[in-house]
């Protein structure tokens, strides 16, 4: 549904002017991500500033580790590099020098790097803020593996643990993300016979779901920014690239069944889990407590919980599902069973009618 | 299969442009150093030098010339291929139409044939050519993609590899003249190429290449190499029973869309699938009406899309419908959402009411018309 954009106050207007001003003057952000190391990132990355620097663009490289593959060598050695300084046996980057030198791109590698102790920023990721603060644009390549929110998830796969991290809020500021994706193999070492063939082969199944992680983490990202610039733009269209369930619960619902189900559909697809329930003006103890079991139930499914106000509960289902994207509904069968005898205007056959692009899920009592 | 069934890779992009073929053809010269019999089997280049030089040094099985209404089209040689029986094969543009009176109407399937033969092959598509996305692509795009991929296709190649560009990226090659000429890539942006419908489909090829990953995940090391279960998924709920969905066939148009997305979540779900169609008996149901051709061609969709079909008959679609699904184990029931302009006649013993009435042992999904465009 495209609706007219809404209407906004004078203050909202300005703030967020602001916010488009600071954003032209901060530096592009631009992220290769990989799920390994041997996929190639750090290629990916310098290669990129190799062409724009051809194209006439100010490169230089502002972090490389001090020992490289031959291909990368050659890449490196057709851009200026501002060198790394040593402090306390760590190599650190060289802010003050970058911002002197001030280029228009500056190539970044190793973004979950921890800076010294008494350094003015604790990690990498924090002195590649202030460049783009600065105005100066950034590509940077990360490994997963240190992403701060998926640290345990890829230790459990690697067994590896790592302590410098990069957050994830900074990877979702990043105007660009490209995932370096690789079938596993690449990243293997060749030739197998017996043993090694059985830890290839462990090898291989580590990596896919290294592998899987990245690319859902990227699609995450690309859809936030899908989703910004069609907020920005006033848009509530719904592409429905990802699936986002809504669960509609009642005291009287089916709770636990719906929930699961919405759940191994959000799992399946990766996508959201929203349980909502319709405030009703009286509701009876009784009924007050079985909704709490039920929302103890979506609590524990990790769903996000929305308690919606409306004198309609059609029209605020309706209206949540169009604003947030939904692209299934999930609701019960009414307890009255003499409803469906007068089905046009029941409150269900209203919401088929009405949910154009969102399949209706009906659950049996 | 048969362990001398070649193996499939698909490079799996989202827009032209965005470095498929480059990326496949960087890889066969790799596979040649190493001193792999490889030979390209179609090519397209487009124009694009950089591409074109790609391709030096590989050997290329030339074309086949075939005469169609006067103009004489290209198409790839598949008998040149078997017979030269190359290692590998590389093959471009992988849901490519062939033209009327070649051996086989598209090129997926003169890829099987290779495949079947025992060879190797690299190929490109981009994500909106998967037949359950259509609908959705549509959607995003206004556009209606003819040449699809249906999705066992892809579920049976060995490997999917996304090759990822930003929207960004993408649009400075077009601007550069990188992937189209100039008056080609004006047009190219007017239409498909707009940032918000790039970075929708870039989202869907992110999802799609996760899914396919997800879904060769096997776990070597347990008896029969089974597939791991999702990695967020709760281990300690009691087992359930498998499920089931049904696809309520019509003659109603909107039924291709429905078979998509019912397939889609069957395959998410990893659920069986039926495709289910009523014929009304009494007349003879032989006689070819407008409304059984129209069935009989939704069928045979489900059926090219590896769905289980059946036709049946009674005089009451609805109770025949949930009489087969409660004797077939089903769980979910996939129906169709009215037309628009039937609502009115909801009130009279309506198909959709009288289902969800009776079915209330399993679930009902109402599916939504994906194929509504909206403007922007």
């Amino acid at each position: 549904m495209t609706q007219a954009p809404k209407r906004r106050t004078p203050e909202e207007l300005l703030e967020q002017l602001q916010a488009e001003e600071a954003y032209e003057r901060r530096g592009r952000l631009k992220v290769f991500l990989g799920y390994a190391s041997g996929v190639g990132k750090s290629f990916r990355m310098l290669d990129e500033g190799r062409r724009r620097r051809e194209r006439g663009q100010d490169v230089i490289v502002g972090a490389i580790q001090p020992h490289v593959p031959q291909d990368i060598e050659a890449v490196l050695s057709k851009l200026p590099v501002i060198p790394l300084k040593i402090e306390q046996d760590t190599p650190v980057m060289d802010v003050e020098e970058i911002l002197k030198r001030h280029p228009g791109v500056c190539l970044v590698d190793g973004l979950a790097y921890d800076n010294p102790p008494g350094s003015r920023n604790r990690s990498r990721w924090q002195d590649v803020d202030q460049l783009l603060d600065a105005g100066i644009s950034v590509i940077t390549s990360v490994n997963i593996q240190y992403i701060d929110e998926l640290r345990e998830r890829v230790q459990k796969i690697t067994g590896k643990q790592v302590t410098q991290t990069v957050p994830r809020a900074f990877l979702n500021s990043a105007d660009e993300i490209v995932v370096v994706d690789a079938p596993p193999e690449m990243c293997m070492p060749h030739g197998q016979d017996g043993d090694a063939a059985a830890r290839a082969s462990s090898m291989a199944q580590k990596l896919s779901e290294l592998r899987e992680i990245a690319l859902l983490l990227a699609a995450d990202v690309v859809d936030r920014q899908l989703e910004e610039y069609l907020t920005r733009h006033g848009v509530t269209q719904s592409f429905g690239a990802q699936e986002r369930i809504m669960v509609c619960i009642t005291p009287r619902a089916n709770a636990g069944a719906m929930i699961a189900s919405g759940k191994r559909n959000a799992d399946r697809f990766h996508g959201d889990l929203i349980v909502a329930y319709v405030r009703q003006p009286e509701i009876s103890a009784e009924d007050q407590a079985a909704l709490d079991r039920n929302l103890t139930i979506a609590k524990q499914a990790n769903a996000r919980i929305e308690i919606l106000e409306g004198e309609d509960p059609v029209e605020s289902i309706l209206q949540f599902a169009r604003e947030h994207r939904i692209t299934q509904v999930f609701v019960g069968h009414s307890t009255q069973e003499r409803w469906w005898e007068k089905f046009t205007g029941t409150p269900l056959s209203r919401l088929i009618r009405r949910a154009n692009n969102i399949d209706i899920r009906i659950f049996p009592h | 299969m048969s362990s001398s069934r070649g193996k499939l890779k698909i490079y799996l992009g989202y827009a032209a442009g965005v470095g498929k073929t480059y990326q496949m053809l960087e890889e066969a010269q790799e596979l040649k150093r190493h001193g792999r019999d490889i030979v390209i089997g179609y090519f397209e280049p487009h124009g694009r030098k950089d591409t074109i030089g790609k391709t030096e040094n590989l050997e290329l099985v030339p074309r086949r010339k075939t005469e169609y209404r006067g103009t004489v089209f290209e198409e790839m040689d598949t008998d040149a291929i078997l017979k030269r029986h190359p290692e590998i094969c590389v093959v471009d543009e992988f849901p490519h139409t062939n033209i009327p009176g070649s051996d086989r109407e598209k090129r997926w399937q003169d890829v099987q044939v290779l495949l079947d033969a025992g060879i190797d092959v690299l190929t490109t598509m981009n994500v909106q050519h998967l037949e359950s996305l259509n609908d959705q692509v549509w959607r995003i795009t206004g556009v209606r993609v003819r040449e699809t991929i249906p999705d066992w296709v892809m579920q049976q190649a060995d490997q999917v590899v996304m090759v990822d560009l930003t929207p960004r990226a993408l649009l400075n090659r077009l601007a550069r003249g990188v992937v189209y000429p100039p008056e080609k890539a004006m047009e190219a942006l007017k239409n498909f190429f707009q940032e918000s419908t790039l970075v929708a489909l870039r989202e869907l090829a992110l999802r799609q290449t996760a899914h396919e990953v997800e879904i060769r995940q096997v776990d070597y090391n347990s008896p029969g190499f089974e597939t791991v279960p999702s990695l967020n998924e709760v281990t300690d709920e009691p087992p359930r029973r498998k499920e089931s969905i049904l696809i309520l066939v019509t003659s109603d148009p909107s039924t291709a869309m429905l078979i998509r997305r019912g397939k889609r979540v069957a395959d998410y779900l990893h659920a069986d699938c039926f495709a289910v169609a009523v014929q009304t008996n009494g007349k003879n149901s032989a006689a070819a009406t407008p409304h059984s051709e129209a069935i009989q061609k939704h069928l045979n969709f489900a059926r090219n899309l590896h769905i289980e079909v059946r036709a049946l008959e009674g005089h009451d679609v609805a109770k025949t419908v949930v009489e087969f699904a409660r004797l077939n184990g089903v769980t979910q029931l996939f129906l169709a959402r009215p037309p628009a302009g039937r609502w009115r006649e909801l009130g009279r013993g309506d198909l959709l009411q009288q289902i969800v009435k009776m079915a209330r042992d399993m679930q009902v999904i109402i599916v939504a018309d994906r194929t509504q465009r909206q403007p922007r």
